[in-house]
């Protein structure tokens, strides 16, 4: 999965406004198996309005376009809104869990990589650690590949969710935009 | 007013003013068809689920109303879900309720249960698990306006058997009926874009060859008569697919007939040769566009549909538009007028290229009178177009006699036409007359049927019989799959694999009389007019014509698969073709 350096973009992110009703997961997961569409992630959570939940897609771009992705999304009738959030307009983050091989004469070095990526040790087992990190997800690929060789024996990623960076120039920002630079 | 599931499920159909449905009741729907017997609603009892959504079909193909049909769980469900299918490729307004068994035994694999709202998932505009009596009207009332607006197509509603069943308490509800509805993720957009509309009149007036892309859509939006002003106000020539025969007259002086692999050769060419394309309510299906990359390489494409997905699909547009038909056609019509036609480029060069290609290459069959020589299907097709009202409706299935009766059939008026496009649905002829002529009962109705379709649905002429449907079927009787054998004789060195029927197996006119209709067989070509006659005089029963057709007979014109639309091949009499 680890990537370096610049390079097209294959993936791209939705955010789906859906109304929360039983099924509406499988009819997204459906509408894209029928019609071809590869998901690389996919979080589900619920919104402020308990009426609706958020789906947040990233998609492969590659294995059809992103506007035919978005219009057959659209006619689900349960889908309300959707959001295309292109990877330099987005903020993103992904959380990681894992539990390392982490034997007392090591340990200390998994402790370092954690700190050294700002990330945290939530659970200590006799020769295994679990850690925990938030980040971009390109920061959760380079901590990924820096913990493989400690030996990974469980690991969970949530798959990207994202929100559309803010606008600096919008009025209700311009106040503050001198201080955020 | 307390009411229990099954009443309010009734009395909601009702109000969204359903006259007829077809079903075949079981288990899990059993508390639903007891208020059918106080119910105005006409219920037809069918023979096999296949035959209730086929029906259903047929009856909104012809009368613009939604189709309804109702079954039980599992099985009939699954039974269903080729109809289901069809509707959605073909974008029918169709309203399905299913038998569900009760809700605290879902999941629990309970006899004739099944993932109904699963499977159909993928061929439903939408579907509905109802979960409590009160939500009936609610989910009745959003049903239909779903089915019937924008893109119409089909929708199911899965009632778990407690939620209707009188003797459970929780089918009590308060009745009710919903003046609004609430779908903030269902806003079709009818209107076109105002700035669209004027860029796509000025392309329009600024073409030199242009052609109207006439699709299924015209008909949907009831536009028929708003494309004829438009054709007649450009004097631009419309082809009309497999799905929009009959949205613009044959008999007109600017039809060119269907386009597409079996399409007559003008209207594949002109299409081909064309430096616009006003695309309206089609969507580029293979099928028309023979190889996409070759199609019509010189032509800008003006396309309106009320489904966004469509436009940039297949073919990007240079002016796409949503929006309803005719709505939208109205507008151009309009934007046209605004600017006025007089500057509109001479069309006569392209017209006289297009009457060349005409009278080079009509449609075209060989059929002799000499003793002993084989009955062409072509020329039943002529004969029974010839002897019925022209605004007879004519039913096919699928294959080799679907595409002779597109071809040779002359469609002068809108719904006269009722065919599986999309899917392509062997069996589909029988049941969908029947549902046609449940709806149009003062109209003719005649199925042209092969007899492999014809073997897979027969059954409904049993419903038919017993519900005095008196639709008529000719079977063009090839004793094969036709349009299988005509591929392996052309792509697979006349290597016949699995194909053969045999003529006589079934013998059509005992089963037609075993099913209470009338049966005749017809050999040769002079037996044709006289058979027909004597079907057009019955009225009381339906009558089957076995016609025993030449099985070496193929369709042509033909696009290849994989080929161009510059590559067809015409009928061997006619020379090499192409140009």
């Amino acid at each position: 999965m680890s990537t370096s350096g610049p390079e097209p973009v294959r993936h791209h992110t939705l955010s789906v406004l859906v109304e929360n009703q039983p099924g509406v997961l499988q009819r997204v997961a459906n509408l894209f198996s029928r019609r071809g569409y590869n998901i690389y992630s996919l979080a589900v959570a619920p919104t402020d309005d308990e009426k609706f939940s958020r789906i947040t897609i990233v998609v492969d771009v590659e294995s059809s376009p992103l506007e035919q992705i978005t219009k057959q999304l659209f006619k689900l009738i349960n889908v309300v809104k959707i959001s295309e959030l292109a990877p330099h307009e987005s903020v993103e983050r992904e959380l990681l869990l894992a539990t390392v091989r982490a034997e007392p004469g090591i340990r200390s070095q998994v402790i370092e990589l954690v700190q050294l990526f700002e990330g945290r040790i939530v659970d200590v087992g006799r020769d295994v650690v679990t850690v925990m990190l938030a980040g971009t997800p390109q920061k959760i690929d380079d901590f990924e590949e820096l913990l493989r060789p400690y030996g990974i024996e469980e690991l969970q990623r949530t798959g990207r969710v994202a929100l559309p960076k803010l606008d600096r120039q919008a009025p209700r920002l311009r106040s503050v935009s001198g201080k955020v630079g | 007013m307390h009411m229990n599931g099954g009443q309010a499920l009734i009395k909601s159909l009702e109000l969204e003013g359903v006259e007829v449905m077809f079903g075949l009741p079981g288990g899990a729907i059993l508390p639903v068809y007891d208020p059918i017997i106080d119910s105005p609603i006409r219920h037809i009892l069918v023979r096999h689920e296949q035959g209730a959504g086929h029906m259903a079909e047929g009856y909104a193909h012809a009368t613009g109303r939604p189709g309804v049909c109702m079954v039980t769980s599992g099985p009939a469900a699954t039974n269903v879900v080729t109809p289901l299918c069809d509707a959605y490729m073909d974008s029918i307004p169709l309203v399905c309720i299913t038998g569900q068994v009760p809700l605290a035994s879902i999941g629990s694999d309970a006899f004739q249960e099944c993932d109904t709202t699963g499977i159909t998932m993928s061929v439903t505009k939408h579907n509905y698990l109802v979960t409590s009596a009160q939500d009936i009207p609610r989910i009745v009332r959003e049903a239909f306006h779903i089915a019937t607006t924008g893109r119409p197509g089909p929708v199911l509603i899965d009632v778990p058997k407690d939620i209707v069943d009188p003797k459970n308490p929780r089918s009590a509800m308060d009745w009710y009926w919903p003046e609004t509805l609430d779908l903030p993720g269902y806003k079709p957009n009818t209107k076109g874009h105002p700035r669209m509309i004027k860029e796509a009149a000025k392309m329009i007036l600024a073409a030199e060859r242009p052609v109207i892309y006439a699709g299924g859509g015209i008909l949907k939006a009831r536009a028929a008569e708003v494309l004829r002003a438009l054709a007649e106000l450009t004097g631009i020539h419309v082809v009309t697919t497999l799905m929009a025969r009959g949205a613009f007259p044959d008999r007109h002086p600017l039809c060119l007939g269907m386009p597409g692999m079996h399409g007559n050769y003008t209207a594949i060419t002109a299409m081909q040769e064309a430096d616009l394309l006003i695309a309206l309510g089609s969507r580029f299906d293979d099928r028309v566009t023979g190889k996409v990359d070759g199609f019509a390489p010189d032509a800008k494409i003006i396309h309106v549909d009320i489904d966004p997905a469509e436009l940039g699909k297949v073919r990007r547009p240079d002016v796409p538009i949503v929006g309803d038909c005719r709505l939208v056609i109205e507008e151009i019509v309009r934007a046209v007028n605004d600017l006025g036609t007089d500057a509109q480029p001479d069309q006569g060069p392209w017209k006289s290229r297009i009457s060349g290609w005409q009278e080079k290459y009509p449609l075209t069959y060989d059929q002799t009178f000499d003793d002993g020589g084989p009955l062409k299907p072509q020329y039943v097709i002529e004969q029974l177009r010839d002897s019925t009202p022209d605004d007879t409706i004519v039913v096919s299935g699928v294959g080799q006699h679907q595409m002779w009766t597109s071809q040779y059939w002359r469609f002068d008026h809108p719904y006269t036409w009722v065919n599986s496009g999309g899917l392509g649905t062997m069996g589909f002829a029988v049941p969908a007359a029947i549902g046609a002529k449940v709806g149009r009962p003062d109209k003719m109705v005649w199925a042209v049927d092969g007899d492999g379709c014809f073997q897979m649905t027969a059954q409904e002429l049993v419903t038919a019989s017993s519900e005095r449907i008196p639709i008529k079927v000719a079977i063009l009787n090839n004793a094969y799959l036709g349009m299988v054998r005509q591929w392996q004789e052309m792509f697979y060195e006349e290597r016949y694999s699995e194909v053969y029927l045999s003529p006589d197996l079934p013998d059509y006119v005992k089963w037609a009389e075993a099913m209470g209709c009338v049966g005749m067989r017809v050999e040769s070509p002079e037996e044709v007019q006289p058979a027909i006659d004597k079907a057009n005089s019955i009225d009381d029963r339906p009558v089957v014509i076995d016609f025993r057709t030449d099985s070496s007979e193929k369709v042509y014109p033909m696009v290849a698969a994989g080929l161009t639309n510059s590559q067809v091949t015409v009928d061997p009499s006619q020379g090499e073709g192409g140009r």
